[in-house]
């Protein structure tokens, strides 16, 4: 078993109106079984809907499973006994960098997840320092937070994820509101967590040029699993992906536009050295 | 029919210890009709700027005009301005709260003081621009998705009839067909009502594939303006303050290195596609 792992997993939410009666059902996520490898880096994409970010939320045990198991380190998240552990073992990452930090210096705020972890107080400061090298924000470390761009807030609110020492990482859109730099800032980081620390990576994004580099490809849809594969493998279908209402990243969308044109060139390109290459340049 | 705006600056806390200048010294004239993208990196100036254009914010020091006036001055209808320049603001969904559709995209022409007739034909009209069919008319707006929710907030502004409509990232989270619906919906806008529209974005694509005009901030100062061609050539520069070209424009650099005859100041896949397919022909 992977370090995250659902079986079949079902969860339904009661829409009421105004005076509170049950208007209806809906199944946000609808028998999804999905296994993850210590390690891997997985991607999850979706339109707006889809059932991805309650996916998500389940994985750390915000939400609990209507039907079917989420185990996380091989814990159900259904036993509040486990609580805790999971908390500690997989932790979020969401949109907003305004709403996760909380604290009035940068390494006051990174410290504070392992703070109430317990850790005792030189091991807490180990931990900030090596978290916010890890996400290349140490020298920020006296800084106010109001005083950093939204790529630095949001690198700091994962140097505090990563100051619990989990085993996984989830985010949800954590470049959505970022410039350019802000979200190459941390991709970057994402990436170096995964290579170099061996932290298990969940990304779940709209920017589709950001997950070329991961092991493993979602797609949601309606609650279920639409699609899986290698990014190579999910970005040759163009034209399933718009159904989708999804996208490719712009030199993917040009190799299969070149092909489309009569150009020998195979689906699936995502780097502008494969299409230099595909060209015969 | 323009917004000028002569020496603007704007001087957060002056005097104070945390005195900081948002907008250094700012000339800009902003013509009727034209879609004009305005980017910069977090903290540039940008929300800032927008801010005056409806005088939300007024600068420490310079004039902004609206239509020859100075906005400013004593006499000057303030409430007439912000419905004549529509502002939209980072996640506007956030501020619906009628209990249904309908009414939420009522509220702000019924504060004109319209009747109640003028109200419903625009709020109508507004609804149709951005797209939600009648069925929605009725429903809570909170039980629309993400995309639907923002094009009813966008269409409350609309129902202001504004000549100059101004959009803080109105794609921000949104599936990426989310994205080209509410821009598409924005630009074919813009072709029939002729009115102005300022995209603030952080998506250099989807300034290229639009607007014909960029601004980009920087440090409170205007560091380029003109067409997006232009704009994007200075990649490098961008790139040093946070911005970047689009990912075509460096395939196209890319490709040109490797020896193929292409332009590199290609800002669409459109236009890459066929430079490419002209280029490998010869």
């Amino acid at each position: 078993m992977g370090i995250v792992k659902t079986d079949k997993l079902v969860f339904e939410y009661i829409r009421r109106d105004e005076e509170g009666n049950v208007e209806g059902i809906t199944r946000a996520v609808d028998e999804v079984s999905l296994d993850v490898k210590q390690g891997d880096f997985v991607a999850i994409l979706g339109h707006n809907g889809s059932g991805k970010s309650t996916l998500a939320k389940h994985i750390n045990a915000i939400l609990y499973p209507t039907e079917g198991t989420v185990f996380v380190d091989g814990k159900n998240t259904s036993d509040e006994s486990n609580l805790w552990d999971i908390r500690q073992e997989a932790g979020m990452v969401f949109q907003n960098p305004d709403n996760q930090i909380i604290g009035q210096v940068v390494e006051e705020d990174v410290g504070f997840g392992p703070e109430n972890l317990g850790v005792p107080t030189k091991e807490i400061w180990e931990r900030v320092e090596e978290s916010l090298k890890a996400v290349g924000m140490y020298e920020f470390r006296k800084y106010s937070p109001n005083k950093l761009s939204g790529g630095q807030k949001q690198r700091v609110s994962i140097a505090g994820v990563i100051a619990m020492h989990p085993k996984c990482i989830i985010l949800d859109e954590p470049t959505a509101m970022l410039d350019p730099n802000g979200r190459k800032e941390v991709i970057r980081a994402v990436r170096a967590l995964n290579d170099v620390e061996g932290i298990t990576v969940i990304l779940i994004t709209h920017y589709m040029e950001e997950i070329i580099h991961a092991n493993k490809v979602f797609v949601m849809d309606k609650g279920k699993i639409a699609m899986e594969g290698t990014p190579r493998e999910i970005f040759s279908q163009v034209d399933k992906l718009k159904k989708l209402r999804l996208d490719v990243p712009q030199v993917t969308l040009l190799a299969h536009e070149l092909r489309e044109s009569g150009l020998p060139i195979p689906e699936g390109i995502l780097t502008k050295e494969e299409l230099i290459k595909a060209l015969g340049l | 029919m323009s917004i000028i705006l002569d020496h603007v600056s704007h001087i957060y806390e002056e005097g104070m210890a945390m005195e900081h200048a948002a907008l250094k010294d700012i000339n800009l004239v902003i013509p009727d009709g034209q879609f004009i993208g305005l980017i910069g990196h977090t903290g540039s100036g940008k929300s800032t700027l927008v801010q005056h254009l409806n005088g939300l914010l007024a600068p420490t020091s310079g004039n902004v005009y609206y239509n020859g006036a100075d906005i400013h001055e004593k006499d000057f209808d303030k409430k007439q301005l912000r419905s004549k320049v529509g502002l939209v603001f980072q996640y506007p969904e956030h501020q619906l709260f009628e209990i249904d559709v309908f009414s939420d995209v009522c509220f702000g022409p019924k504060n004109l003081g319209l009747d109640k007739k003028e109200v419903e034909l625009r709020a109508y009209a507004a609804l149709k621009q951005v797209g939600i069919e009648d069925e929605y008319f009725y429903q809570s707006p909170f039980d629309l998705s993400g995309g639907q929710k923002r094009r009813v907030a966008i269409a409350g502004v609309l129902a202001m009839k504004p000549e100059v409509l101004i959009l803080d990232e109105p794609t921000a989270g949104l599936d990426p067909k989310g994205r080209d619906e509410i821009l598409d919906q924005i630009a074919r806008l813009r072709k029939e009502t002729g009115i102005t529209v300022i995209l603030v974005s952080h998506s250099m694509e989807d300034v290229a594939k639009y607007v014909d005009r960029i601004i980009v901030m920087n440090q409170g100062q205007i560091m380029f303006d003109d067409a997006p061609k232009v704009v994007f050539r200075h990649y490098k520069e961008l790139e040093a303050v946070g911005l970047a070209a689009p990912q075509v424009t460096y395939i196209m650099q890319a490709l040109k290195e490797k020896g193929l005859e292409v332009d590199t100041d290609i800002t669409t896949i459109e236009e890459a596609k066929t430079a490419i397919l002209k280029a490998l022909r010869r």
